[in-house]
């Protein structure tokens, strides 16, 4: 167990250096959503939006999420130069966990995206974001638990299509309407039905909608229970499945 | 007591043009300290066979023990106790060579301090020392496969594979790594088993020759043994026996070219 600590440990080490080398890393991930924050969200400010709070306690955690999804999904690119590098190899023959191997990338990306989410939120409260503490790091919470699960997935793909031109298409494929069926931009509460119903088979749409009850404070809600079933869900399936990729693919 | 033993070791890959029999039942036994040496055609499983006795790679077929553990059954304990320097290398180009070498030796769980200790000790075996705070991009190609092999000895294995460790390596550099490889099986015992397209260096490091073609071992023996039994005699050259052996002489006298 401490070995598979100090593994972990070290593997998140590793990649952690390498994101602080890149200025552009830190921050990169948090341009769309800022852009969204400046340029989409004062068209909300006026609109019934069909839920409880201001629209910024809508939107945001709509935009916390976007940050998480377009983030980490993308995050197996990295695995696919490191592999063609023969450095996925050369630690696949050492002793270390095969957990480790990949929780130590996770939990770098989980730091980063959550860092970004820190940032994106003091840029929201500045436009106007008015939201309880605890529903802010409950918030937080969700784009960690969300970043595991998707660059968990994400490791996994990599590790198996091995080319970045199979590997782009299918994030964008998976993304896109990701985005779109749960709701981040605007609440599903607005659709017609047919959508609605359609939204409730979008795994993440659980997580927005959680998030978007802390930002009010309900947080004994059923949406907020149903989110963290799902989060909980997500993380064991996505974990479980990455593991057993880098234990045995990767040729 | 073998510290290496394979019984109809077999691998074959299925791509979308057919499958491709990469190695059709290897059987080999390696004592404990020897330097066994791969030799083979392009293509003819070397690298193949590796990836499987490292873990790497599951065979199709047949078993292998490794440092006195079953490949199949127990994987982990046969990475603790093998070192692997792969055809290719696998260091990242951004990082810092003692950056590298320090993680690969946390990697096997020594401690930071031994790690960086082990560190400057086989920088100064291969030649490194100088260029510990570069990153690796910067290295030239006999530099970096000096850290290649380097990254494979940080734990000091029992039993070491090296995938051409002296492709791309200047003279001096060759005479060196030669030298490290004869030290660590007098001072410490290691069992080693390259790959090598340099015939010199087979006939003046190894113990013992595996000649493998097309995915099976078609001859195997000392350097003068191989030489005596193909070549003609204790004097032939190994050139001469590896073509005899692997059949890619250019004109053998009984089957010379009809003239048109
Ligand atoms: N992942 C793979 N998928 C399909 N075929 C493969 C794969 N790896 C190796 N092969 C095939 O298996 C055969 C043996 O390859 P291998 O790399 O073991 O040869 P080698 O003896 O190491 O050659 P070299 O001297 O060129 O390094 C080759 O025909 C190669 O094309
Ligand atoms: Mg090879």
């Amino acid at each position: 167990m401490s070995a598979f600590l100090s593994d972990t440990a070290l593997i998140f080490g590793r990649y952690a250096r390498q994101t602080l080398r890149s200025k552009f890393q830190i921050l990169f991930g948090v341009l769309m959503p800022l852009l969204y924050l400046l340029f989409f969200g004062p068209l909300l400010t006026d609109l019934p939006l069909g839920s409880r709070g201001d629209s910024w306690q809508v939107l945001v955690p709509g935009l916390l999420l976007q940050l998480g999804l377009f983030g980490a999904s993308y995050s197996g690119f990295a695995i696919i130069i490191e592999k063609q590098f023969g450095v996925v190899e050369r630690m696949r023959v050492t002793p270390v966990s095969r957990l480790a191997l990949l929780l130590g990338r996770v939990l770098r990306d989980a730091a980063l995206f959550v860092f970004q989410a820190v940032l994106l939120v003091l840029a929201a409260v500045a436009m106007g974001l008015r939201a309880p503490l605890a529903g802010i790091l409950i918030g937080f919470a969700f784009v960690g638990v969300l970043t595991v699960v998707l660059a968990s997935l994400s490791y996994a793909l990599a590790l198996l299509v091995s080319k970045p031109h199979e590997f782009g298409p299918v994030i964008n494929a998976v993304s896109m309407p990701s985005m779109l069926l749960s709701g981040l931009m605007l609440p599903m509460a607005l659709a017609p039905g047919w959508l609605d119903v359609l939204s409730h088979f979008m795994p993440f749409r659980y997580l927005v909608d959680a998030v978007r009850a802390a930002y009010v404070g309900e947080y004994a809600s059923t949406a907020m229970l149903y989110g963290v079933l799902m989060a909980a869900a997500l993380t064991l399936v996505a974990v479980t499945v990455g593991t057993r990729v880098f234990r045995r693919a990767g040729a | 007591m073998a510290i290496i033993s394979t019984a109809g070791l077999t691998r074959t890959f299925r791509t979308k043009r057919g499958t491709v029999e990469a190695v059709r039942g290897i059987d080999l036994t390696v004592a404990p300290g020897e330097i066994l040496g791969f030799l083979g055609p392009n293509g003819a499983g070397k690298t193949t066979t590796l990836r499987m006795l490292t873990t790497l790679l599951p065979p199709t077929g047949g078993a292998a023990t490794v440092a006195g553990t079953d490949l199949a059954r127990d994987p982990a304990a046969v990475r603790r106790k093998i070192g692997y320097v792969a055809q290719s290398g696998g260091v990242d180009p951004n990082v810092s060579v003692r950056e590298e070498l320090v993680t690969q030796g946390r990697l096997y769980r020594l401690t930071k301090p031994r790690a960086e200790a082990r560190a400057r000790e086989l920088a100064a075996d291969l030649d490194l020392s100088d260029l510990l705070d570069h990153k690796c991009a910067t290295l030239s190609g006999g530099q970096r496969r000096r850290l290649d092999v380097a990254m494979g000895l940080m734990h000091r294995p029992e039993v070491l594979f090296l995938d051409e460790p002296t492709t791309g390596l200047d003279p001096g550099s060759r005479a060196d790594l030669w030298a490290l490889v004869r030290r660590l099986r007098d001072d410490h015992g290691t069992t080693v088993v390259l790959t090598t397209h340099y015939l010199d260096e087979a006939d003046a490091l190894c113990d013992r020759l595996v000649v493998i073609d097309k995915g099976v071992v078609v001859a195997e023996g000392t350097p003068s043994a191989l030489k005596l039994r193909y070549g003609g005699s204790i004097d032939a050259s190994l050139q001469d026996t590896f073509l005899a052996v692997t059949g890619r002489d250019l004109a053998p006298e009984d089957t010379a070219p009809v003239a048109v």
